[in-house]
């Protein structure tokens, strides 16, 4: 596995950021954005956000996205699309979200209690070992990297379901299939490039 | 009607019920499911927050091993819909991606061209089949039973293909179909806070609270949802409401399969309905029509 990139100053964060968004569908139309607010105004979560929705706009103009990261903003958002089905200017706001979530979890660049990075991480791992997702297994690993007494609290949940046969406790199957996801992944990164 | 049924990994698990009476369901509408083999997990929202192609070439292998079969692709899960969906709308739209996706699917021998459609079962459901043949095939109106419509945030978002993004009105339908009384519900859409029930519990539990309080300020006897996700937020965690102590009263929560189920007359073992964690009952006892009896 490569050593993990250093982490990004702020000016590096905003052209890296800014590259990868304008490669996306409608990426450019994040040049749109007339600071209206409904995306904030919408937003479900935005109350837990250091940054709103709106604030990551301005803050991409001003050269002030690794604040952004490195706050409890892009890691509230729940992708609920409501912000990008209400923007008036068109911008797909959930995939900017996606994408400053991976550049904050490629960097390292995230509060060190938020374990948004540590779940899709856990996850992805958990499906490249299976081909499917293996809940408890998952979870399992989730806590025990993020700090077992957290899970403490969500025991009951977990017993709860088990007996009511909703929680498999021994790990997942392999599909047939589970090699080729891995040489489509390895193809990817051969893609990707060094 | 012929489907590929793609259950998605939450059906072998805490979603096990949501499975069991979709094919009940299913069986008894004359709704063709044919599971696709070998399918694999399509990444939910995990793989986006790590890598684009990543997660469209895991979602593809999925519709690349579908579309020699010739059918549309249904799914009960709203993640796996969205997915799948977008991963099939942007491969169709955008030639780079298409090629990107590709030649990562040609390590495994596979290729999508981009001919199926995607499809969600409350689609299927309530447009396709149509909630007037429906209401013909109930035989057990769930009368007396007031039922807040939860929708859920990803089943009409980003991509209304089926209806409103805001205000969707297709769950009511199909729970009126059955009998029911679909109450006012305007969080119908109101996300649920998904995995930060796991990531940011005290964010999710707020969530959570508001859509159970907005069902019983509204009179609802309980909640019928369409998501694995939206379900254990609401039913496995409600515990968490009362531990904060200005929780909401417990609400019985349902797959709307379940309640569908009961309508149509299938057997409540097929339906899992003793598999969630608030109990049933209270909302059960509300249906005025008693079960019919056992077939002949």
């Amino acid at each position: 596995m490569a050593e993990a990139p250093a982490k990004l100053s702020a000016a590096e964060l905003t052209r890296i950021f800014q590259e990868d968004i304008y490669s996306l569908p409608d990426g450019q139309k994040i040049k749109a954005c007339i600071q209206c607010g409904t995306c904030g105004g919408s937003c479900p979560t935005a109350y837990a956000m250091d940054y709103t929705p709106r604030e990551v706009f301005a803050a991409f103009r001003a050269g002030m996205l690794d604040r952004v990261v490195e706050s409890k903003s892009v890691w509230m958002c729940a992708s609920c699309y409501q912000c990008q089905v209400r923007c008036p200017a068109g911008i797909k706001i959930t995939d900017v979200m996606y994408e400053l979530k991976r550049l904050g979890t490629k960097y390292g660049m995230y509060p060190k209690d938020v374990t948004v990075p540590a779940l899709s991480e856990t996850f992805v791992k958990t499906v490249d070992k299976y081909g499917r997702q293996a809940e408890f297994e998952m979870m399992r690993t989730f806590y025990f990297k993020t700090g077992i007494l957290k899970s403490i609290k969500n025991l009951g949940v977990a017993f709860n379901m088990w007996k009511r046969k909703r929680l498999n406790l021994f790990g997942g199957k392999k599909i047939k299939g589970r090699d080729d996801l891995l040489k489509i992944e390895k193809k990817i990164e051969e893609m990707s490039g060094p | 009607m012929e489907f590929t049924y793609y259950p998605g990994c939450s059906a072998e698990s805490s979603s096990r019920h949501y499975d069991l009476s979709t094919r009940a369901v299913c069986k008894e509408l004359g709704i063709g499911l044919s599971e696709l083999d070998d399918w694999n997990c399509c990444g939910a929202t995990a793989y986006m927050s790590v890598q684009e192609l990543r997660a469209f070439a895991i979602s593809g292998r999925n519709l690349a091993l579908a579309e020699p079969l010739g059918r549309d692709i249904i799914t009960a899960c709203p993640a796996c819909y969205l997915v799948l969906y977008k991963t099939n709308d942007y491969i169709n739209q955008y030639p780079d991606i298409r090629e990107k996706v590709n030649t990562a699917l040609s390590a495994a021998g596979l290729e999508y061209t981009g001919s199926l459609r995607i499809k969600h079962l409350l689609d299927v459901i309530g447009n396709d089949y149509g909630t007037e043949k429906l209401a013909e095939k109930v035989r057990r109106p769930l009368k007396g039973l007031k039922v807040a419509c939860y929708h859920g945030c990803q089943l009409t978002r980003p991509f209304a293909a089926f209806d409103e993004s805001d205000y969707p009105t297709v769950l009511n339908r199909v729970m009126e179909a059955a009998g029911a009384e679909a109450v006012y519900y305007p969080l119908t859409t109101e996300c649920c806070g998904g995995m930060m029930m796991t990531t940011a519990p005290e964010v999710a539990t707020k969530l959570v609270n508001d859509l159970v309080k907005c069902a019983l300020d509204n009179g609802a006897d309980c909640i019928a949802t369409a998501c694995p996700l939206c379900y254990v937020n609401l039913d496995s965690y409600q515990g968490k409401l009362q531990a904060t102590g200005k929780g909401a009263s417990p609400v019985p929560i349902f797959f709307f399969t379940q309640l569908l189920g009961l309508a149509l007359g299938i057997d409540e073992r097929e339906l899992g309905l003793g598999m969630s964690v608030v109990p049933a009952d209270s909302a059960l006892a509300k249906i005025a029509t008693p079960q019919p009896a056992a077939a002949g």
